[in-house]
């Protein structure tokens, strides 16, 4: 469909948002990451019954420990839709970044980076 | 949802697609069928045509995408979508201008202006059918204003709003302004159970499905609120789980359902809203507006259908769906000719699918003793070794034509490409996927030694399989294969940005890159396929699955727990149509016990089973001798089937004067109408009610088929159904309409207000609500006969000692409803017959014959290979904490009791990876997307950013 997306966004291909693990998220921002977002499908429609509610879970756990450590918890998000929805992935592409936008860089980045 | 089959066909290599192409004869006889095919031009050759789609955006005519119902435009040249298979292009030359750009833009040569009609023939042993239907066209019924309003839509129309890839990108408006709509009313039955207006007196038996879905998808689109009102006759949510959606439709969701066949619509000029007037169910009209009025089409065959039915010498019915026999549904007039779909009679996507395995099953079974000697094989050399070695990565970045060398400076991300750790090798193509290209990857992974591969080009969910076959096809491991989507995931969206998308290009070719560097070498285990078939029940479908299986040469067990072959059929006489059913059970059980491929076990109970797709075992007592039998066999089959519900309702426990159906069908069987000048029937009984949710299904024809009964044994005999909505679908309408043309009555009842029935000497007095006199009616009965629902077989037991799931009604749970109709979740277990839910004989033996073909995918191989994308678990620092086999979807990790490990079979494996993220040691692996492999590419996006 080539609908555009802001270039910030990269996306690391899973078989499952259910392969999606708390240190994966985590060390996105430890290596200096400004936000991550896991795309899963609608919830009730995994194609492995429940991949999506666990991914959801640990995203939920993330944003605990980043409130923990002082980061805001809206960096990390949760987004689900089907595979037929080129326009919402946009759309939630552009307001991921928006968001992330009015939170600045990730602080960490210089630690990242040293 | 339907994309991932389109795929699967395109790539399969035992189908070629013929496309563009008419059926002109067909000649010879099963076995040996000589097709003549007229071959269109599409003007674009689809082998050289990479579907980049540069033609498309470089034609200046517009025209009609019909595609879109008309609702907006596409170009001349053109794609109906963009999942279409094969994924080409071809020039609609209605419209076409023959300026030649396309021509001059086209970098693979693939336009070919000087295409011709074209003549071929093909060689085959068996044919189906299968040219589907078009929606009904209400232009010309007047009164309902589609050739006037614009607000008025069909249902197909609708279908595309609501599409995020429809022409208002899923935005729901109304085609006059453009507003969202603030309610929408859909008309049930245009184009169908009408013999007045056009001529379609059948149901389509989808209708009330997808009016239900769409107003519920409409209301979940629209910002505020939205008021939806399906005006209906009566709703015909008789599939399995149908009844609960209908309900969650109108009492969550707040659909209304109103019982009124609209008489006329016109539209208030000034805002373009349509104003419905209808007659309640008092009889009083009523007036109501609404912003949109979405026209329910039928379903109806191709114009052109008895045409090509006559060029194929089959016989069509007077609507034009093929003509066939209750025990034969897939079977045509003609023999070695089959059918499937719409064309065999209107039917949902369940339906069509489970016949169109139905049809390839006897399509196969006639070719059984040729298998295998016509499809092509494809040989892989024996495996490279590269453990030990270093990486070394070639990395072929892809220009698509000017898709992506358009925008991104390729030769710059080449040149970056070769800077990166362990890359050996850098090149570029015009087209990666083409298959000079395959040929140049072979022979650079061979010079120059490479034992990984990086292709930057486009999505892996359409190519990453064929690149993995070009690795295997030069001995190198497929799972050493890496793409970069540098295409859907970066030209495409950046076009207008070429700097920042040349940026990103190279941070996902460094991410594939460090990927690929620590991919591993993967073995897909290879297991042998056990050639025997179990089945499991040995009625109607049972038998016919069987039979379908001993047909195609395998040997197959069927187990029956009763003494006698047969199941509920045993105690049925005809079906609607006049088929006679134990004629046609003797003859079944005959053929099934003479066959020489199939071992019957009757008075068989299941005790014992193991083992996983290709590989089970079951053991079976066999009851009076109470011996112990093992069965091993590579797949089996599901077909323990339902009863008919025993009611608790209506007296039927204390008065002989209240039967069920079948009980009446066996009176009017043995002692006719003999006494019975009066018979009342009462549906829905141990159905749609608040302890079986469900419909039936079968109960509705299964009153008419007894009324008609009833009426052609004594046509002076009273007859009446009080139902709540008559379910008689797809072709048992003209049953139903012949019923209530001999008089039969039928009198709506409301589910709060059910009749009474009543015992007195002068017979049953039974007492309903008439819908339209808004009184109560008495009426004296000889007999009342209860359409009592179904009711699956107790299989507690079986489904705990085989491990497979059934929904609360107690009927097994197919893999997928619409996809997989008649496979079970595991690999290797298929489903049929009433097991599956409420069906009639001529849709269980369908059903049966499907899950045989289905069967048949699987014991027609030696070995299957399974997927190496599979968990694994680290025993050495595993502390059993068994949150693995509580958090598996599929309960597939088991603790190993004598060796105190977890295993995980790989066979049953699905490669989910939940297993593996929750593990708390860490200590489950998923191959392929290994932590490392995973950590790798956060680390290579992120430490060269220049953040």
């Amino acid at each position: 469909m080539r609908l555009d997306y802001p270039a910030s966004i990269k996306i690391i291909r899973l078989p499952c948002t259910g392969k999606v693990d708390v240190i994966h998220l985590l060390r996105a921002f430890q290596k200096g990451a400004d936000g991550v977002y896991v795309v899963g499908c609608l919830e009730g429609s995994c194609h492995y019954n429940e991949g999506n509610f666990r991914a959801r879970e640990r995203v939920e756990h993330v944003r605990m420990l980043l409130e923990e450590i002082g980061l805001e918890s809206d960096r990390v998000r949760m987004y689900n839709l089907s595979s037929g929805e080129g326009p919402t992935f946009a759309a939630y592409a552009k307001e991921m970044n928006e968001n992330i936008r009015s939170l600045g860089p990730n602080p960490l980045k210089d630690s990242a980076k040293a | 949802m339907i994309s991932p089959k389109l795929v699967e066909v395109g790539r399969h290599i035992n189908i070629d697609l013929v496309m563009c192409s008419e059926v002109k004869s067909v000649e010879g006889e099963p076995g040996n069928f000589e097709v003549s095919l007229v071959n269109h031009p599409r003007y674009i050759d689809p082998v050289k045509c990479t579907g980049c789609g540069e033609c498309m955006r470089h034609c200046p005519v517009t025209a009609v995408n019909q595609y879109n119902m008309k609702l907006d435009d596409r170009r001349a040249t053109y794609i109906e979508y963009a999942q279409a298979v094969p994924l080409a292009f071809a020039i609609d030359t209605d419209t076409c201008i023959g300026c030649g750009l396309c021509e001059n833009m086209c970098i693979a040569k693939a336009i070919k202006y000087d295409d011709k009609e074209r003549e071929t023939s093909l060689k085959v042993g068996s044919v189906i059918v299968a040219v589907g239907s078009q929606g009904f066209d209400p232009s010309g019924l007047d009164y309902l204003g589609y050739d006037q309003y614009t607000n008025v839509v069909t249902s197909e129309e609708f279908e595309r709003i609501l599409s995020a890839s429809g022409p208002y990108f899923g935005h729901l408006m109304r085609p006059l302004d453009r507003e969202e709509p603030k309610s929408i009313a859909w008309l049930q039955c245009v184009g169908s159970r009408d013999v007045n207006r056009c001529g379609n007196g059948y149901c389509s038996s989808v209708c009330c499905m997808y009016a239900v879905k769409e107003s519920m998808i409409a209301k979940e689109h629209v910002h505020g609120e939205l008021d939806c009102a399906v005006f209906n006759m009566d709703m015909r949510t008789f599939g399995k789980d149908y009844e609960k959606y209908y309900l969650r439709a109108r009492d969550k969701d707040g659909v209304r359902f109103i019982k009124a066949r609209v008489h006329s619509i016109i539209e208030v000029p000034e805002t373009g809203d349509l104003i419905i007037q209808y007659a309640d169910e008092t009889g009083k009209m009523k007036e109501e507006t609404f912003s949109m009025v979405v026209l329910s089409v039928g379903l109806q065959v191709q114009s052109d259908a008895a045409q090509l039915a006559e060029r194929l010498g089959i016989k069509l019915d007077k609507y034009h769906f093929v003509e066939s026999n209750p025990f034969t549904p897939v079977a045509t007039s003609r023999p070695g000719i089959y059918t499937c779909g719409v064309l065999q009679g209107p039917k949902d996507i369940p339906g069509s699918v489970t016949e169109a395995s139905a049809a390839a099953c006897l399509a196969g079974a006639e070719l059984a003793e040729a298998r295998g000697t016509d499809t092509p094989k494809v040989e892989v050399p024996e495996q490279i070794d590269v453990t030990g070695q270093d990486p070394r990565i070639g990395v072929f970045v892809c220009n698509c034509g000017i898709n992506i060398g358009g925008i991104v400076d390729v030769p710059a991300v080449k040149e970056y490409a070769a800077t990166l750790p362990h890359v050996v090798y850098t090149d570029e193509n015009l087209f990666t996927c083409s298959q000079d290209t395959q040929d140049k990857i072979k022979e650079k992974i061979i010079e120059h030694n490479l034992n990984r591969v990086v292709v930057a080009s486009c999505s892996p969910k359409t190519h990453e399989a064929m690149f993995m076959e070009t690795l295997e096809a030069c001995g190198l491991n497929k799972y050493l294969f890496e793409m970069a989507n540098i295409r859907n995931q970066d030209s495409w969206i950046h076009s207008k940005q070429p700097e920042i998308a040349t940026k990103k290009a190279k941070d996902l070719v460094r991410m594939s890159v460090a990927r690929a560097a620590a991919l591993r070498t993967l073995h897909e285990k290879v297991v042998p396929i056990n050639k025997q078939a179990l089945v499991i029940g040995g009625g109607v479908a049972g038998m016919n699955a069987a039979l379908s299986l001993g047909n195609q040469g395998f040997n197959t067990v069927l187990v029956e727990k009763e003494a006698e072959l047969g199941g509920y059929s045993r105690k049925l006489h005809h079906t609607i149509e006049g088929a006679d059913i134990q004629a046609y059970l003797k003859t079944l059980i005959d053929e099934v016990t003479g066959h020489d491929k199939i071992d019957v076990l009757t008075g068989a109970k299941i005790t014992g089973f193991e083992g996983f797709k290709g590989n089970f075992a079951t053991e079976v007592m066999l009851g009076s001798k109470a011996e112990k039998r093992r069965i091993e066999h590579g797949i089996f089959i599901v077909a323990t089937g339902a009863g008919e519900y025993r009611p608790k309702e209506y007296l039927y426990e204390d008065d002989e004067r209240v039967v069920t159906q079948v009980g009446l069908s066996d009176i009017l069987e043995e002692k006719g109408t003999a006494g019975l000048d009066s018979v009342v029937m009462i549906q829905c009984v141990g159905s749609r009610n608040d302890e079986n949710v469900e419909c039936s299904r079968i109960c509705c024809q299964n009153a008419v088929k007894n009324a008609l009964h009833i009426k052609k044994l004594n046509p002076d005999a009273q007859v009446y159904v009080l139902y709540r909505d008559i379910r008689t679908y797809g072709l048992l309408e003209d049953y139903y309409t012949e019923a209530r043309k001999q008089g039969v009555i039928f009198i709506r009842f409301d589910k709060d207000a059910p009749p009474d029935v009543q015992s007195s000497t002068e017979g049953m007095l039974v007492t309903v609500k008439d819908h339209i006199l808004q009184q109560n009616i008495e009426i004296r009965a000889d007999l009342v006969a209860l359409s009592a629902g179904m009711v699956a077989e107790d299989t507690t037991e079986v489904s705990q000692v085989m491990k497979l799931n059934r929904n609360p009604e107690g009927y097994f749970i197919e893999a997928h409803v619409k996809l997989r109709p008649v496979d079970m979740p595991s690999d290797g277990i298929f489903l049929c017959g009433t097991a599956h839910g409420p069906k009639l004989i001529s849709e269980a033996i369908s059903q049966a014959q499907a899950a045989a073909s289905r069967a048949v995918t699987f014991l027609a191989k030696d070995a299957i290979k399974l997927s190496a994308i599979t968990a694994k678990v680290d025993v050495d620092h595993c502390v059993k904490c068994l949150t693995c086999v509580r958090s598996c979807p599929f309960g597939v990790p088991e603790f190993n009791v004598n060796e105190k490990v977890i295993e995980i079979n790989e066979a049953i494996c699905h490669g989910c990876g939940v297993c593996a993220s929750i593990c708390p040691r860490q200590t489950i692996q998923l191959s392929y997307y290994d932590d490392d492999q995973i950590m790798c590419k956060i680390d290579a996006l992120l430490e060269a950013e220049g953040m």
